[in-house]
């Protein structure tokens, strides 16, 4: 079991989606980045991605990873977000018949998983139909 | 630089292999191929493996393998690039050889796959996606790979038959390999009743979880001269990286690391891609094999499945690819996949291919892919 | 003048019929409708717990009250059915809305009263001063035993609000507790599901001390019930709330907006403060809005509120809690749910 410093660090992108944004191309990069890939500067501002978007693809997990096995079958997208950015993420509340590309989904804090019986909880973004 | 050569090629028969260790996997494999390039000893080993430490819980294993292979102490390194670690192995050792710095380099691929169970495997393969901001979700490669294929299938109306396609054009191929893990073929009919994995894709979509192992010999061109072997020369080499997290790709039907990779072996080689004859290509999901011959540039974008659909990639066809059976019949042993690519190429331009020959094959192309494109290494070899 | 500036209520998108839990267990589910007047209840999803509800009521309530999140001094979270034994709920949520580090944080319990005895601390805090905002939020996924009454009601949902000085929305005017050493509802540790008095749990228990709770407001406040517009009492079924109304001389009519547990469930700690969004969601400036909760074990705490003009302004801007009931929701059997509530166990390799 790995120590809980793996989750801590990443709380800010889990909890409130911090992104950065450079200061001289305005890229956005979820999860921040130390150089912009684009034009190189190392100046950036930290922002708050936005909370809705659309899907872009989306399959059903059916043969999950081990920490995955009690939750699937399971949806897993990427959307794009209204301010551009595109990330990785479950579809939840949403039967897999209704899931579509284009489909417009918000941001909701979820459990992802957990530690097995006695370790952390960790939590999230998931996408569920706005 | 010098020109290099491939020597001698090694592979044994690949499947779950039960029996059998890691280290006994290569060692026999490796065996293999140094007697086929005739030789008596080593001056440098380089290793593909994705994952030995989740796959059986053994890293260092450079030290391990020179070791019982006997070579002790020859230098031998591991190398790592996710699914692509046996086609950057090639790379290295063609690298080394060709600086002066080696003559006789064994270049091995292995994975040990089936010590661990189907949730246990589809964790450890996953390891090569953004952990942090992929892997956290329950995504899994199947799942990305089906990210890929729906978007394909909406933006150029590939169909799940053309999908399907693929695979059993493989096992066509891969009936003809001896060496398969599943060497039989299957039709269209069977792929789309097989239990979805990640939808739209299925069991038959995918490559399998197998153990093996591969192996080749390089050598300097004018040192194999002098040995009175089959020479098959490597012209060209080319490496690339993407981001490896799908979501940061500006279209995710398009793999730009196979572009790249290809991009600069071809010019490396001076050669085009119409000049090749004969392609083995990362096949690890039916849509990869697509995606590949686009992005090699072999059809339009968006036009693979159709070519597919059409017998342009039959081993009869104007680009044969993957005459081994592919990952899909043939294995998947991650690790060992990018030299297995390579054995099959060099067996292909030495005319030693039986019944999966390409007829009159003198130039070939192997492409090796990391992850859902993250790296992809390409090589092109020339029959001397 | 210190008074609510933000409210938000979140339910899960589940639901599950009381006839399909009758009909594994061969009761009469007559006797439940007309008995207990529950037709269905929330169930979370595998994914949900107090804490995601939680984070997700007081997003809206952060969205009403319009505020900074930087600027709320201090984050209570009232469950009891906090995901952790040993680790707070409330530094997941503070973290989560933005309000780390410069915080108060507590999680509390007291059965299904923890919701309003946050609200009671965070007021507290910022009648004396001490904070500019503070944040409760009352939240549960409860559970009762396979088969036992309690799994007819036992449901999941969460209601925040933040108190402030300005920009209020609704005025405190006046509040009150009422407390006894009272065993009808329990759970030891290590146990995962709860026991209860039975019938001990109505006249002793809950209505004594909501009885004692709301003529004690009343009394301190000198109004009676007919100057209050509304009043929401905890609601573990649909007869108590009704009857304990009746007692204290209040109309169905005055009840009824805030009386969500008949297609709700208990939601515990989120139930009477979720009944208070649904109340808001409705009121108008001016209005006399009472609340008496009630916690096993047993306690009541009372607030009077007066509307404020600000409501009308911000009840829009955050779903209400009427239609979040209402919305889309899906119906799951009992196997289902089941499986959601981890009532099975799988053996996990």
């Amino acid at each position: 079991m790995p120590t809980p410093a793996r989750y801590w660090r990443e709380i800010p992108q889990r909890y409130r989606l911090e992104a950065g944004r450079c200061r001289r191309c305005g890229f956005i990069a979820f999860p921040p980045r130390l150089i912009c890939p684009g034009c190189r500067s190392r100046e950036f501002e930290i922002i708050k991605l936005a909370e809705e978007g659309r899907v872009i693809s989306y399959t059903i997990i059916r043969v999950p990873p081990h920490q995955f096995v009690d939750q699937a079958p399971y949806a897993v997208g990427i959307v794009e977000l209204d301010d551009g950015v595109k990330l990785m993420g479950q579809i939840v509340d949403c039967p897999f018949e209704e899931l579509r590309t284009g489909l417009r989904v918000r941001i909701e804090f979820r459990k992802i998983m957990e530690e097995g019986e006695a370790g952390i909880i960790y939590y999230g973004y998931k996408f569920v139909p706005a | 630089m010098r020109d290099v050569a491939i020597i001698g090629v090694g592979m044994m028969k690949w499947g779950e292999l039960w029996e059998k260790s890691l280290r006994t996997i290569f060692v026999e494999t490796a065996l293999a191929a140094i007697d086929d390039a005739g030789i008596d000893h080593l001056d440098a080993m380089y290793i593909g493996c994705m994952s030995s430490g989740l796959f059986v819980g053994q890293e260092h294993l450079g030290s391990l393998l020179a070791d019982y292979l006997g070579q002790k102490p020859i230098p031998a390194a591991r190398v790592e690039s996710a699914c692509a670690s046996g086609g950057l192995a090639l790379r290295q050792g063609f690298i080394d050889v060709a600086s002066g710095m080696n003559d006789f380099v064994l270049v091995g691929g292995i994975e040990k796959m089936t010590d661990l169970n189907a949730n246990e495997v589809t964790y450890a393969l996953g390891t090569a996606a953004d952990q942090e901001y992929e892997g956290y979700h329950g995504i899994t490669f199947p799942g990305l790979y089906a990210l890929i294929a729906r978007a394909h299938m909406e933006k150029y109306g590939t169909t799940r038959e053309q999908l399907a396609m693929v695979a059993v054009k493989n096992h066509d191929n891969g009936a003809l390999n001896p060496l398969a893990q599943y060497p039989f073929k299957i039709t269209v009919e069977a792929v789309l009743n097989s239990p979805l994995v990640a939808d739209p894709l299925r069991v038959l979509d995918c490559s399998p979880i197998t153990d093996g192992a591969a192996a080749v010999i390089l050598a300097p061109v004018e040192v194999a001269k002098k040995l009175n072997k089959p020479i098959v020369k490597i012209i060209g080499s080319g490496h690339a990286t993407d981001s490896i997290a799908l979501a940061h790709r500006e279209d995710i039907t398009w793999l730009e690391a196979v572009y790249q990779s290809a991009r600069k072996a071809l010019a490396m080689a001076g050669k085009k891609i119409e000049d090749i004859d004969v392609f083995e290509v990362h096949d690890c999901f039916t849509i990869a094999e697509i995606c590949i011959i686009e992005a090699l540039g072999l059809v339009e974008k968006g036009k693979g499945g159709q070519a597919v659909e059409a017998g342009l990639t039959r081993i009869d066809g104007p680009f044969p690819v993957n005459p081994s059976g592919g990952l899909k019949a043939k294995g998947h042993p991650v690790g060992a996949t990018g030299v297995a690519q390579a054995v099959e190429i060099v067996k292909q331009l030495r005319g030693e291919a039986g019944r999966r020959q390409v007829k009159g094959a003198r130039l070939g192309l192997t492409q090796n892919m990391g992850g859902t494109g993250g790296s992809s290494v390409v090589h092109i070899f020339a029959a001397e | 003048m210190v008074g609510i500036v933000g409210y938000g209520a979140y339910i899960p998108r589940y639901r599950i019929k009381v006839d399909q839990i009758a009909g594994v267990w061969g009761a009469d589910v007559q006797s439940y409708r007309k008995g207990l007047l529950v037709e269905e209840k929330s169930v979370p999803a595998p994914d949900q717990d107090t804490i995601t509800m939680a984070v997700e009521a007081s997003k809206r309530a952060i969205k009403r009250a319009g505020i900074d999140p930087r600027e709320i001094g201090a984050v209570y979270v009232g469950s009891e059915s906090h995901p952790y034994a040993v680790k707070p709920s409330g530094t997941v949520l503070a973290e989560a809305i933005g309000a780390c580090p410069e915080v108060h944080t507590a999680d509390l319990e007291f059965a299904c009263k923890a919701g309003t005895e946050g609200m009671y601390l965070a007021m507290s805090l910022v009648k004396a001063g001490e904070i500019k905002y503070g944040l409760a939020v009352g939240a549960d996924t409860s559970q009762g035993a396979p088969g036992d009454p309690l799994e007819y009601t036992t449901a999941a949902g969460a209601a925040a609000f933040i108190f402030g000085h300005d920009k209020i929305l609704a005025e405190v005017v006046e509040t009150y507790s009422y407390t006894t050493d009272t065993p009808d509802f329990w759970r030891r540790e290590y146990q995962y599901y709860p026991r209860h008095g039975g019938r001990f749990t109505g006249d002793p228990a809950y209505f004594k001390h909501i009885i004692g709770a709301g003529r004690g407001i009343m009394a301190k406040a000198a109004i009676k019930p007919e100057d209050i517009k509304y009043v929401i009492f905890h609601q573990p079924n649909g007869k108590f709330p009704l009857r304990v109304g009746e007692l204290l001389g209040f109309k169905k009519e005055q009840i009824e907006p805030g009386l969500l547990v008949t297609y709700l469930g208990n939601t515990y700690s989120g139930s009477s403060p979720l009944g208070l969004t649904a109340t808001f969601d409705i009121a108008k400036p001016g209005d006399l809005i009472l609340i008496v909760s009630f916690g096993s074990g047993a306690g009541s705490d009372a607030f009077l509120f007066r509307m404020t003009e600000r409501i009308e302004e911000v009840k829009d801007l955050a779903p209400k809690t009427r239609e979040t009931l209402e919305g889309p929701k899906v119906y799951v059997d009992y196997g289902t749910y089941a499986k959601f509530r981890k009532k099975i166990r799988k053996a996990n390799e």
